[in-house]
Parts: C-alpha cells; structure tokens; sequence
C-alpha cells in the first residue's frame, strides 16, 4: 500500500499528467497518420525528453508506444493501410467488414480488444513484479550476457526468410557500437584517424537516420498519396459487448502478447500472427477469416497492444531491450542515471509501479479520446504523404541537432537515412541494427565482467538460470537448423 | 483485395506480413543483388582493417581484447552477407540502374536536409524553419496559397514546440544579432 501511495505520489503531478495526455493523444494521431509510426516519433521527441524529469520523458515516450496501435487501427480497417506495421492483420478482417458497412463495429472491436490487451498486460505486469523483485537480482553478468545473446539471436530467426540480411544488419550494428575509445585499454577501434569517431557513434543520431530521416526521404520520393474516408456515425461503445461473447479469443491473445511482448527480440508481429493462427485454428467459422471475422480482427488487437506493457519487463528488470522502441527509452533511462535492471527492482520500486501506474492511466485515456474523437481523426489520415515528408524531415532536424549542436551528428544522420532509405526499398530489416547496437554494448562489457570469473568454460553455465538460458539458446538454434534441414528435404 | 493467411504453409512471418502491406506496390527486387555485393565488399574492407583499426595485448584474455568483439562482428557480417548474396544471386538484375536512380533521388532531400543544417546557426531557427518547410513545399509540388500558408503554419508550429516551448538546445542565429537588444534576446531564447 506504501508502495503504491509513493507510486502515485511520483504520478500526481501537473507535468506528469500533461506528459500522460500528450503522449497519449500525439501516440493514437501518429498511429492514425499512414507512414508516420511511433519509431519515427519517438526517435524525434527522444532528445527533447532528455531535459525533462525521468517520469516525465518515459511517460510521454511510453505515451506514444502504448497508443500509437489504437490509433493504426483506424486507417488499416478504413482505408486498408495499416497506420503502423503491427496493424497489417488488421486490415484483413477491418477492411471486409467496413466494406459491407460495418466500420463502426469493426472500430468498436478493434477499439475494445486494443484496451483489453493494453489493460491485461499492464495488470500481469503488476502481478508479475513481485516474482520479478525476486528472479532479477539473480541475473548477473554471465546471465544478462546470455538473456542478450538469447536477443540478438531471436531477433535474427524471427526474420524468418531474412535470416541472413537479419543477421547481417545485427552484425552490422555491433559493429557500429564498437566505433571509437574502447573503455577497458583505452586504445582506439575502427576510427581510420578520424577525431570525429572517436567518441563513437551515437544511438541516437543512428535511430533519428533509420528511422526518421529514412522515412522522410521514402515519403518525399514516392508518389503523393491522399486518402479519403467517410464519417462514424453513432456510439463505439457496442464494442465492449461483443468483445464479451469472444472472451476465449481475447484473452489468449492478450496472454500471447503478454508472453511475446516478455522475451527479447520477438514483439508485436509474432504475437500478432500466433494469436490470428490460434484464433483461426481454434474458431468456429474459420471460413470467415480474411472476410472480416471479429475474432481475427479481435485477435490482432488484442496481442498487438499486450506487448508494449510486457516489452517493459525485460527492459525494466534486466536493462535488455526487446526491440526498437524500449532500445531507444533505455538512453533515457541512462540519461538521467536510472539504470535499469535489478538494481532498479531493489532500489526504486516506486518508480516502476508509476511507470506501470502510467501505462494503466494512459490506456484509458485513449478510449476515451478515440470512442469521442474517431470522427476527427479521420481528417489526420487524408494529409498528403509528401507533406508529411516535409513535415518530418524539419522535425528530424530537431531530433539531431539539439543532441550536441553538430553538424557532423546530421550529416551522420543523413547518412544513416540514405542506409534506412535503401533497405526499405529492399524489404530488409532495420531493427536488428539497433538492437545489435545496444546488445553488443551489454554483451561486451557482460562477457568481459563474467569471464574473469570463471576458470572453465563450463563454469560460465553452472548456475541454474544461465544454464536456462542457454539450454533455450541451443533448443532455439537447434529448431531452427531442423527447419532448414526440413524446408530443404521437402524442396 | 483479401489475401488467406498461409498458416500451414510455409510462408514465413516476414513474408507474410511484408505482403499484407501493400502488395501491389512492393518495391523491385533489383537493386538486391547489387546491395548484397556492396556489403560484402564493405565486409571484406572491414575485416582487411581490423588489425590495423584494433590492438590485440599480449598476456590478456581473448574475450577481454580490444579486437575481440569488432573480430566477431566484422566475421559475422562476412558470414551472413555471403549467406544472404547466396539467397539472393537468382534473382533478376534488370531494373538495377533504375532502382540505383531511385536511391540517387533519396540524395537530392539529404542535400536540402544539410543546407537546412547549414543556415539554421546563421539566419536563426525560426525563419530557417520556415524558409526551410516552405520551399520544400514548393519542390513537392504543393504551389497554392493554401498549402504554402500550411507549410509555413508547420514551420512556425515545429519551432513553438521544441524551442519556445520544450526549450531544446538550437543556438540563436548570427542574424538576430542585428536586432535592437531587447528583441535580440528574446528571438535567441524563443526562436
């Protein structure tokens, strides 16, 4: 209860509440604009939140990735273009029904399973803490090295079909991350001579290039595209009660998103697609799936918005990022030296509820803004994606420039963008690049810590939770090789 | 156009879900090959540099060298860029100059994002903004006295934002200078 008064104490604040709303409604605009998504506007806002107070800046960026999906759902029934990639499956169900007239309650449901998935893994976030207090202090070096090779080596297979360019790009950004002074010897690595590398590259000025600059660069060279929508009329509360007679899809789904969203490297999109195959293996009608089921479109939101509340449990209590999004909130922690991890469990319990305390209010806040403000954000959806592009370079510029008021940091950053800007047109993957970035960093620093510890190499897996991790490691390799051999056997 | 999901095939995530996107404007595969051997090159460049670009000490442990970590990723980016030219190597090369084009463009907008770069510590945030978003509107084809007055609603908005408003650290132009001292200031603390 003590815990809980504190928690609520950090909450109540003015700034705290504005940071609340405003994350919370920017997030459901940026998930409703096609071509914008969250990544793009939290790799912008992340170095003006470095000003702020830590609760303030992670409530604004947890804002943002919380609701952004409510928001994606809207163009991705309407329009058939998911607002972020996470909606893609959305639209195989929204979009049917909206064609035979049924937008509102396509809405409605996505509306509801969005704040039962985000609400459930906020809930199991809380239930889950205690455990957490205790399982987290037992991850020393050798085991948080593990958990972020387990990562890295998740995030590569999940890439299935792009395993070699997923590997390639994570390869690549534990490259980047071993770019300038090496902290132990203090000797230089890969600088060529060049002052400016010296002090590495930044995260941040990569994330802004990837992901912001790259976006604004694919928007400003492809054809405008305008979109246009018709009205919603009447309430979109009716959701609710159909979301009651599917509770066996939602809940699954919702636990599916829990689990994905916990283990490193997975996230939104296997979440989303184990949930849609279970609900279409296990429905009564799978007949209708792809021509507007309600349980598909329910079992797409609902696991999609389960993973951003659990995404935070590895992040909070190991310091591991899942994926883009907690990577780039885990410099914000470093920022204001709250460093996550199990030390955090220990000595800032408080801080954890509020930021869990956050992500409760903030769900709710979207379904209040969404059920009486659908209408209005539809207008959100018809700007011109060339403007769009204008609007994001300019912001992109904020982003970067503010970081240390260098041009060499935009002219990285631009370089990056090109980078990102080539691997969207080729379909290749981004994100293993920034988790190979952060990962690398934890991996090294681990291994060196953990290695001057042990005296044989089967000293490093003695105790039982890295010798976990690792009989995961081998059983996530070996499935993988008896795919291929499989794959190949039947070819 | 409603595509079935491939659940028991073996159709893979990524895939999958790359072709709900938009699959009727999926960009041209060309362009990957010639991608594929500019990494591999970039890997071999890389690895012909790390004993030059990294120290190795005597007497200390593998995992604790300096070369230890880039020696693992530059190998693993010559691995798997081999792995994935060799995924890759079937596919069709027409369309490569166009696609090559294609990302020649993207360095037209990087050009105008470093002018931008360029003049904001001179003319000062705010009509370097709107300089900036204006014209810009204007190469994007948007020419009417609406879209312009938006382009320039947009600059003016991004600067209240972030400079007036979150406060974050863009520098004062050379240009208020020029400025009577009680507007000079205010024009370097707000715009």
């Amino acid at each position: 209860m003590e815990l809980l008064l504190s928690a609520l104490s950090i909450l109540a604040r003015l700034d705290v509440l504005a940071a609340l709303l405003v994350g919370s409604i920017g997030g459901v605009l940026i998930g409703a604009i096609p071509g914008v998504g969250p990544a793009v506007a939290i790799a912008i806002l992340l170095p003006a939140t470095y000003s702020l107070d830590p609760i303030v800046g992670l409530t604004v960026l947890l804002g943002i990735y919380g609701s952004s999906m409510y928001g994606g759902a809207i163009p991705a029934i309407l329009i058939n273009t998911p607002g972020t990639a996470v909606n893609a499956l959305t639209t195989y169900e929204g979009t049917p029904m909206a064609k035979r007239g049924e937008a509102k309650r396509a809405l409605s449901l996505a509306y509801s399973a969005s704040f039962f998935g985000g609400v459930f893994s906020v809930v199991c976030l809380i239930l889950l803490s205690p455990l957490l207090a205790k399982i987290a202090p037992m991850f020393g070096s050798r085991e948080i090295f593990l958990a972020a090779l387990l990562g890295i080596i998740l995030v590569v297979f999940a890439h299935r079909g792009q395993v070699m360019a997923a590997g390639l790009m994570a390869c690549f950004g534990i490259w980047l991350n071993t770019i300038g002074l090496e902290p132990l010897q203090y000797s230089q690595r890969y600088t060529f001579g060049q002052s400016w590398l010296s002090g590495g590259v930044n995260l941040i000025v990569v994330v802004l290039g990837l992901f912001a600059l790259s976006q604004a660069f694919v928007l400003l060279v492809e054809p405008d595209k305008r979109s246009k929508t018709s009205g919603i009329s009447g309430s979109l509360l009716s959701g609710f009660k159909e979301l009651f007679t599917h509770k066996r899809v939602t809940t699954i789904s919702s636990s599916i998103g829990v689990v994905m969203g916990m283990i490193p490297g997975v996230g939104e999109f296997t979440a989303q697609f184990l949930s849609y195959t279970y609900a279409q293996k296990s429905s009564a009608t799978p007949e209708q799936f792809g021509n507007g089921s309600p349980e598909g479109l329910i079992a797409s939101e609902a696991s999609n918005n389960a993973v951003p509340g659990a995404a935070m449990i590895p992040l909070l209590a190991l310091g591991i990022p899942g994926e883009a999004l907690t990577a780039m909130m885990l410099s914000v922690f470093y920022v204001h030296n709250v460093v996550p991890g199990p030390q955090l469990f220990q000595n800032q319990m408080d801080f954890v509820v509020a930021l869990y305390l956050a992500l409760l209010i903030l769900n709710v806040l979207v379904i209040i803004f969404l059920i009486f403000s659908t209408n209005t954000l539809l207008k959100v959806i018809q700007i011109p994606t060339r403007f769009l592009g204008v609007a994001i370079l300019a912001l992109s510029f904020v982003g970067v420039y503010s970081l240390r008021n260098s041009v060499i940091d935009c002219a990285i950053a631009g370089a990056f963008g090109i980078f990102g800007f080539i691997l969207k047109r080729l379909d290749l993957p981004i994100v293993p690049i920034i988790l190979g970035m952060v990962l690398g960093g934890i991996m090294e620093t681990k291994l060196r810590t953990s290695m001057m510890r042990v005296d044989t190499p089967l000293d490093f897996i003695s105790r039982p939770i890295a010798f976990f991790i690792f009989v995961i490691i081998v059983l996530v390799i070996g499935s993988q090789l008896l795919s291929l051999w499989r794959n190949r056997k039947a070819r | 156009m409603i595509r079935s999901l491939p659940v028991d095939s073996s159709d893979t995530i990524s895939s999958f879900l790359k072709m709900t996107m938009n699959p009727t404007e999926k960009p041209s595969q060309s362009g990957q090959v010639l991608f594929s051997v500019l990494t591999v090159l970039a890997s071999v460049f890389l690895l012909t540099q790390l004993s030059v670009e990294t120290k190795f000490s005597s007497g200390k442990q593998l995992f604790s060298q300096p070369r230890f970590w880039p020696g693992v990723a530059v190998f693993g980016m010559l691995f798997f860029g081999v792995g994935h030219l060799l995924t890759v190597i079937h596919l069709k090369h027409e369309g490569t100059l166009g696609e090559l084009v294609v990302w020649l463009k993207a360095l037209e907008y990087l050009a105008w994002f470093m002018v931008y770069v360029v003049v904001v510590p001179y003319v000062g945030y705010l009509p370097a903004t709107v300089l900036f978003t204006c014209l810009l509107a204007l190469r994007q084809g948007y020419r009417t006295k609406k879209h312009l007055v938006t382009a320039a609603l947009l600059g003016v908005c991004i600067v209240l934002v972030f400079k007036t408003g979150l406060s974050v650290k863009i520098p004062g132009g050379e240009l208020y200078d020029s400025l009577p001292s009680s507007l000079r200031n205010f024009m370097i603390v707000n715009f």
